[in-house]
């Protein structure tokens, strides 16, 4: 206990605490649609192309975040198109984009000299160091998407199940997939620079996994992904304190015990 | 009077026309199954009338029917089995197309699915989760749904799929039994050319360059010559 009061007697640990919480959240919320519409490597081709755009920014001298996020909506609807059109296989085109993105992005760090780059803190995020602007995004982002699916929750459902039923019923389901895709890009964007390229995936793909090996309605997987991912997050970053290891890597940990303890449950039941 | 009137319609993707110049009405009341052999566009045709795939030429008309007020059950094999859902929330997502302040449900929506539910006899299943159905259960969750979006009109894709001969036959008795009890017009792409003589009264064949649409002795007749 004493500990804990000392771990969040420094400021930048708190600011660090509420910022993961905030996008453990949405984080959480668009991984529900993405992992059961079979689309989960998106979040993760989102997060290597968001590298790739963010090491470019820095080699051009542009900022980071502006360049960065059109980069990522574009590529998400042209993603999107790809999943539209059965020829091409949407699957293939992530790989292809994500081993590209991470290429550009080292190349174009190692070619431009003079200019450093700590391409772990990419990699790997650098959740102690938040910026207060980081934080102020963190919040809107998380405010953003908890409105758009209490508001939207039944027609989200409803395109997630069967979408050309949904379609049918004349829900606008194009429309629901640009916002949706423009979401997961703020996240991916937004997080990678927290938890880093490789490790947001995982908070987008873990707490809806689990939540699904022992829940069986929507409602439930979808409050019980918030809860995993938000406990998740502070069991981890605590662990990571006490322990002094990686942060991103010991939450990451810390889902995969939740899963496997969830897998378990779920075959009991 | 004439429901659905498809005019001189032309579909496909790209440029490969899959449906060309089809011509058909459909009248309140008929039940009409649609057949012909894989890859003749029945799938298509279906996504035509909703409105799904816009049309290469021709159109189709609806008289006293809203495009969004059709009953539309797709292909259970489309469907992911294994989705964490429950049955009340599958159904209800049947009455979004009713316009609502974002897209909350009303008492009257869940009335609806009560109502739908004891219609099909499923009533006891409100609670259980679609992963734990049986492929008739969910046939019949799939038709509940497509239900609380039309009183009116059903567009059911293969629904006898995969299910057993006993479950195909209850499917069937339900559907006839909305149509005749019910009023509701049926259209239905089916494999099944045994039973589709016992249940409908039109057919619409789309074997390559020989539509044929008319009543099912009609094309008994036709077949037999």
């Amino acid at each position: 206990m004493e500990i804990l009061i000392e771990m969040f007697s420094y400021s930048f640990m708190v600011r660090a605490l509420l910022v993961g919480v905030f996008l453990a959240i949405s984080a959480s919320l668009v991984g529900v649609s993405l992992v059961l519409r079979r689309n989960s490597m998106i979040g993760d081709g989102l997060s290597h192309v968001s590298f790739g755009a963010f090491a470019l920014a820095t080699v051009l001298g542009l900022a980071p975040l502006s360049f960065a996020l059109p980069v990522v909506i574009l590529v998400s609807f042209f993603i999107l198109r790809l999943n539209e059109n059965s020829k091409i296989h949407g699957d293939s085109a992530i790989a292809l984009l994500s081993a590209g993105s991470l290429a550009l992005g080292t190349f174009v760090i190692s070619i431009v000299k003079g200019v450093n780059v700590d391409m772990n803190s990419y990699l790997f995020g650098s959740i102690l160091s938040v910026s207060q602007a980081d934080f102020i995004c963190s919040i809107l982002l998380s405010v953003f998407v908890v409105l758009i699916y209490v508001f939207s929750y039944s027609r989200i459902f409803a395109i997630t199940f069967d979408e050309s039923f949904a379609a049918s019923i004349g829900i606008k389901t194009g429309f629901y997939n640009a916002l949706f895709s423009i979401l997961c890009s703020l996240v991916v964007v937004i997080g990678m620079r927290l938890v880093g390229a490789l490790l947001i995936s995982s908070f987008i793909i873990f707490p809806t996994l689990s939540s699904m090996q022992v829940f069986k309605s929507f409602k439930a997987v979808v409050v019980s992904s918030v809860l995993v991912s938000v406990f998740a997050f502070v069991l981890g970053l605590i662990l990571s304190y006490l322990l002094s290891t990686p942060t991103g890597a010991t939450i990451v940990l810390v889902h995969l015990v939740i899963f496997i303890l969830f897998k378990m449950v779920g075959c009991f039941r | 009077m004439s429901f659905i009137e498809v005019s001189h319609l032309s579909l496909g993707y790209d440029h490969q026309i899959v449906i060309s110049n089809l011509s058909f009405s459909i009248e309140q009341g008929d039940f009409v199954c649609i057949v012909g052999p894989n890859g003749a566009g029945k799938s298509t045709l279906i996504k035509g009338i909703l409105g799904l795939l816009k049309p290469m030429s021709g159109e189709v008309l609806y008289h006293g029917l809203k495009q969004n007020f059709i009953g539309y059950m797709p292909q259970e094999s489309k469907i992911d089995k294994h989705f964490p859902a429950s049955v009340e929330e599958i159904v209800l997502s049947g009455t979004l197309n009713q316009s609502r302040t974002f897209s909350f449900y009303s008492k009257e929506d869940r009335k609806r699915v009560e109502e739908v539910l004891n219609l099909l006899g499923i009533a006891s299943l409100k609670n259980a989760h679609f992963p734990d159905l049986s492929g008739g259960q969910r046939q019949k969750v799939l038709l509940a749904r497509s239900l609380c979006a039309s009183t009116k009109l059903l567009i059911l894709d293969e629904p006898s799929n995969n299910l057993d001969s006993t479950s195909k036959q209850e499917l069937y008795q339900i559907l006839k039994s909305l149509n005749q009890n019910k009023g509701m017009t049926i259209l239905m792409i089916t494999h099944d050319l045994d039973h589709h003589n016992l249940i409908g009264n039109k057919i619409l064949s789309l074997e390559k360059n020989n539509y044929f649409y008319g009543s099912v002795e009609d094309f008994v007749k036709k077949v037999h010559e």
